[in-house]
């Protein structure tokens, strides 16, 4: 057994976490900071973060991540981290040439009190900073919420940072789209160009970190949203924040700084997601809903009726982050599947609640955790057997310790091929879901039949 | 290969080229870390600047400390329940993500390597320390896996909010009647993982090496140090030892138990194989316990040949002299065999090799064996020693980054300090030409004309990729995939992309299966659309 030591006997514990479902603020500031384009995240802390970060973005997407750190040393520790990061300002936009910098902060540079916009300031002032190049930045400190956090503040710091109202509205939505895949933010451009609503999404990494082997490598693919449209995000007429623990907050901060109404979705995974997402798209853009976006809903009901037999009261264990799970959880009961067992890393006692609301008059009782990890879900799952476990992939040593059907959904991703390229949002994206599905509970009842009762057909 | 077909420039001009864009104080300090190599007279080469700090906002390949303390050193090892004290980010990054594969004999034996353990610091604990956590999360840890050991690390922001992780280790040792014992690993000391193995070699040489008496029995006992098992690297050279008949007390640390380290001192040799990340430990074995150490090197099949000739010498033993000839002899026919079947492919071609503190090094073995050349390479952590070798340590100048890393004193163990060889032994052993504590440096072995470089950044790889047009490069996974945008095939020497083994006899073999197959990959001949390779539309359409 490879997780040989994990008891069903449960022992609450307040103080060791134990195979973690989360990881920190930093790297999701950095995934945010490469969906703007032409640009360098910055790492403000020692050279570790960073080496961290870009291996694990890397290992999940088979991609060049580059980005740069303040390489801080003991002195640095001890006098503060201002002469690094002007000089790694300095250095980079030198050598490297971007765009634009994001610069996050670390557990280190938090604890000794760096402030990133006095430093920024400075370096303006002392003109580190060509002219026409951005440097912004955001508050990450790894002690505080998770990856989503950070992913959260970054896209906040995009626009406490850049966003400006000149008076003018220019008629366009924004489109926050949440930590998903760079395949779900070309798929939801997708969508809204279908339903004809004029946007601006922010971040947008699809074509930086699913692009194409050519011969020549670019630092800074021709993709990402530009600066100047997130500056521009002021002066849109509203914001279509997706996912409460992603987005909310950017949103929110939008409409403080330059009166940009927002609304704040779900994700658009599955069937009831995508429809308010379709729904709140058209209504902003005042259009009616064209065919073609109806005749995918229409496929993705289609494949529901006629695989309902294989999902109906399957028991699921989930495992995640926030904004994905509220939403998986919402398409699993769709396909009236039961998501037995739920568990984040992310602090925070509404997912609970949400979560338990999906659920409520189901049938079926919910262990859910906020704060939790995959120790306690693999506990959960020797307490409460499942027919299928949903989560990234460190799930795969539960799947085989306890032959259970497993599919990946969330980050990261290491050992499969797929997320970058295929989307999980949308219509098309809810059929994707249930082909893995399918694909992984059909695989074992045909490996399990008894040869008599062995189907050709399902 | 669409990099293919345009002339190599001299490597003084690459050098010129890799500094041209650089702010003036970065090319200063660039420059003494590209060297043009140049071998004189008794292995004279140009001084290397390593070891130093990266300057900021460079895109560097190196981590941090807590990676090289936690990560590469203890990682290894599979009964000791390693606690990350931290916010929860580092625990999760070096979560079974360096690939150190271990074989717990049994289904009852202890193995916590596919668990990451943390305390997962929040603001309060920042706030009002973190100590109180630590002893809940060790007391935690041991009521629900009751292990041997407990080790602590400390993540960046201990060290500055002052926690006493060492205290608290003393006092739940004391407590849990278990050995606990905790690295002040902090990710922004010194200026590389190398602080990190340093302080791993401290720590587990004082609380565990020589904890355990209980003999260890057989015949021409030796400890494998820096040897990782990465890809099942150790498992090969146990195999290989195994079959001489030589006994592997220990491997410091792959695919090891805190029993291997606590016994460790019982061994009569220590064979080296990564010099950087764990000569501190041989160098105190000696001291301590009177064991001896040589450098040896288990990647190549010539090296791997002529270390266990050298082990061999060492004991001195005809039946063992004997045995190690004829395995030799069974093992390299397959090798040879390998050889002639790849060679066509890679004879006369171009490496570039930029990883560890070690590797950069062992593996130019592996390519010279399939008639490749090395014309770039360089170490992420490494310092002055691993390039220009050992004679050069006393001109190493100790700077602030490095006096900050302990250095501990050690003094022979009044009962079980016992010298190895007689004075007659070590005399003939001289007389053979034997060295002992040798290590001879990256540099002397590469051809004059080739480029050496220390902390190579993303810039100057796609530079030298440019200009120099390797046929492999080889790195790691944050290098993997530029590299590869730019039609060059790229091979991880961390995680040997998820192959290997590559030690010894039969990894050699895997090598060079591995390399033939990147060098032919087709993959490589299809970058162009038939349409982007004739763009000009020159006919119409013929149909059938």
């Amino acid at each position: 057994m490879l997780l040989r030591h994990t008891p069903a006997e449960i022992r609450e514990r307040s103080a060791l976490n134990i195979n973690p479902a989360k990881t920190c603020q930093p790297i999701g500031a950095m995934y945010a900071g490469l969906g703007i384009k032409g640009c360098l995240p910055h790492s403000h802390g020692s050279q570790g973060c960073c080496a961290y970060h870009r291996s694990t973005l890397t290992r999940h997407y088979k991609e060049p991540v580059s980005a740069a750190t303040s390489s801080f040393t003991e002195g640095a520790s001890v006098f503060g981290g201002q002469a690094n990061l002007l000089q790694a300002i300095e250095n980079i936009f030198s050598v490297y040439e971007p765009e634009i910098i994001t610069v996050h902060t670390t557990c280190l540079s938090e604890t000794i009190g760096d402030d990133l916009n006095q430093i920024v300031d400075k370096a303006v002032k002392e003109g580190k900073v060509p002219a026409g190049k951005q440097v912004i930045f955001a508050s990450t400190p790894s002690y505080v919420g998770s990856h989503v956090t950070g992913f959260s503040n970054m896209v906040k710091g995009m626009v406490k940072c850049l966003a400006v109202a000149s008076g003018k509205k220019n008629g366009k939505v924004n489109i926050i789209p949440g930590w998903v895949e760079p395949a779900d933010m070309e798929e939801i451009k997708r969508i809204a160009g279908m339903i004809g609503v004029s946007f601006t999404m922010f971040p947008d990494t699809s074509g930086v970190l699913n692009g194409p082997l050519t011969g020549e490598y670019h630092m800074f693919p021709d993709a990402g949203t530009p600066a100047e449209d997130i500056r521009a995000a002021g002066d849109a007429i509203g914001t279509l924040a997706l996912g409460e623990w992603c987005s909310a907050d950017a949103a929110r901060t939008l409409d403080a700084q330059c009166k940009v109404p927002c609304r704040v979705l779900d994700l658009p995974i599955g069937l009831k997601a995508t429809d308010r997402f379709i729904d709140a798209l058209r209504t902003v853009a005042g259009t009616s809903v064209p065919d073609t976006v109806n005749f995918e809903r229409g496929q993705l009901i289609d494949v529901i009726s006629d695989y309902h037999q294989y999902f109906f009261g399957k028991k699921v264990a989930l495992v995640g982050d926030p904004d994905q799970l509220i939403a998986l959880t919402e398409f699993l009961l769709t396909l009236d599947m039961q998501p037995v067992h739920v568990v984040t890393g992310t602090p925070g006692k509404k997912f609970e609640a949400r979560i338990r609301e999906l659920c409520a008059g189901k049938g079926f009782d919910v262990n859910v955790r906020a704060a939790g990890d995959m120790f306690l879900l693999h506990q959960w799952i020797k307490n409460q057997p499942v027919d299928l476990i949903m989560g990234n992939t460190y799930c795969k040593y539960i799947a085989r310790d306890e032959d259970i059907p497993y599919v990946r959904f969330g980050f990261p991703i290491m050992d499969r091929v797929g997320h970058q390229y295929f989307p999980v949002t949308g219509y098309k994206g809810g059929i994707r879901l249930m082909e893995k599905i399918l694909g992984v509970l059909l695989d074992r009842a045909d490996r399990d039949a008894p040869e008599e009762k062995f189907e050709l057909v399902y | 290969m669409a990099l293919k077909h345009k002339s190599i420039p001299d490597v003084a001009t690459v050098k010129e080229e890799l500094l041209k864009k650089y702010p003036t104080k970065v090319a200063r300090k660039r420059a003494k870390q590209i060297v043009i190599n140049d071998v004189k007279d008794g292995d004279v080469v140009p001084e290397v600047q390593a070891n130093v700090r990266t300057t900021p906002g460079i895109i560097t390949m190196r981590g941090c400390t807590y990676a090289g303390c936690k990560g590469v050193i203890l990682g290894p090892t599979r009964d000791i329940v390693n606690i990350t004290h931290g916010p929860i980010g580092c625990g999760f990054y070096s979560w079974l993500t360096r690939r150190n594969q271990t074989k717990a004999p049994l289904e009852s034996s202890e193995n916590f390597m596919p668990y990451a353990f943390s305390t997962d610091m929040q603001d309060e604990d920042i706030i009002f320390g973190g100590e109180k956590k630590l002893i809940a999360a060790i007391q935690e840890a041991y009521d629900t896996f009751h292990p041997k050991a407990i080790a602590i690390f400390a993540t960046c922001p201990v060290g500055l909010i002052g926690d006493d992780i060492h205290a608290v280790a003393r006092k739940m040792k004391e407590k849990l009647g278990i050995n606990i014992f905790a690295f002040s690993c902090e990710g922004y000391k010194g200026v590389s993982q190398s602080a990190g193995h340093h302080i791993a070699n401290n720590q587990i040489f004082t609380h565990v090496v020589g904890e355990d008496d209980t003999p260890r029995l057989g015949e021409y006992k030796i400890n494998m140090l820096g040897e990782y098992n990465i890809g099942g690297d150790a498992f090969e050279l146990e195999r290989v030892l195994e079959k001489c008949g030589i006994t592997l007390v220990s491997t410091f640390s792959g695919n090891s138990t805190y029993e291997h380290f606590a016994t460790a001192h019982q061994a009569d040799l220590n064979a080296v194989m990564c010099h950087r990340s764990i000569n501190y430990v041989a160098e105190m074995m000696e001291t301590k316990y009177g064991i001896p150490w040589i450098k040896v090197n288990f990647i190549g099949a010539e090296s791997s040949a002529k270390s266990l000739r050298k082990i061999a010498q060492y004991f001195g033993d005809k039946k063992l002299i004997d045995r190690v000839e004829e395995v030799i002899a069974e093992e390299m026919p397959a090798v040879h065999a390998a050889l002639e079947d790849v060679k066509p492919f890679t004879e006369g071609k171009t490496a570039m090799l930029f990883v560890g503190g070690s590797r950069a090094h062992h593996y130019q073995d592996l390519f010279t064996e399939m008639g490749m050349k090395t014309i770039a390479a360089g170490y992420e952590f490494a310092h002055r020693d691993d390039y220009e070798g050992r004679k050069v340590m006393p001109t190493i100048k100790v700077d602030a980054d490095s006096r900050n890393i302990e250095e501990i004193e050690v003094t022979p163990d009044s009962t079980r300090f016992v010298p190895r060889k007689s004075d007659e032994d070590l005399k003939r052993l001289a007389e053979e030409g034997f060295t002992f504590k040798d290590y001879e440096g990256m540099m002397p072995q590469m051809e004059s004309n080739t480029l050496v470089i220390d902390d190579l950044n993303q810039y100057e790889a796609d530079k030298l990729i440019e200009l120099l047009k390797p046929d492999v490069f080889c790195a790691g996974i944050k290098e993997k995939f530029s590299v590869q945008k730019m039609g060059v095939p790229m091979k991880q020497l961390h995680s040997y992309d998820y192959g290997g083994p590559y030690a010894g006899f039969r990894g050699a073999v895997n090598f060079y299966v591995e390399i033939k197959r990147l060098v032919t990959s087709k993959v490589w001949n299809d970058l162009k659309a038939p349409w982007e390779e004739n763009p000009e539309l020159s006919a119409t359409y013929v149909w059938e």
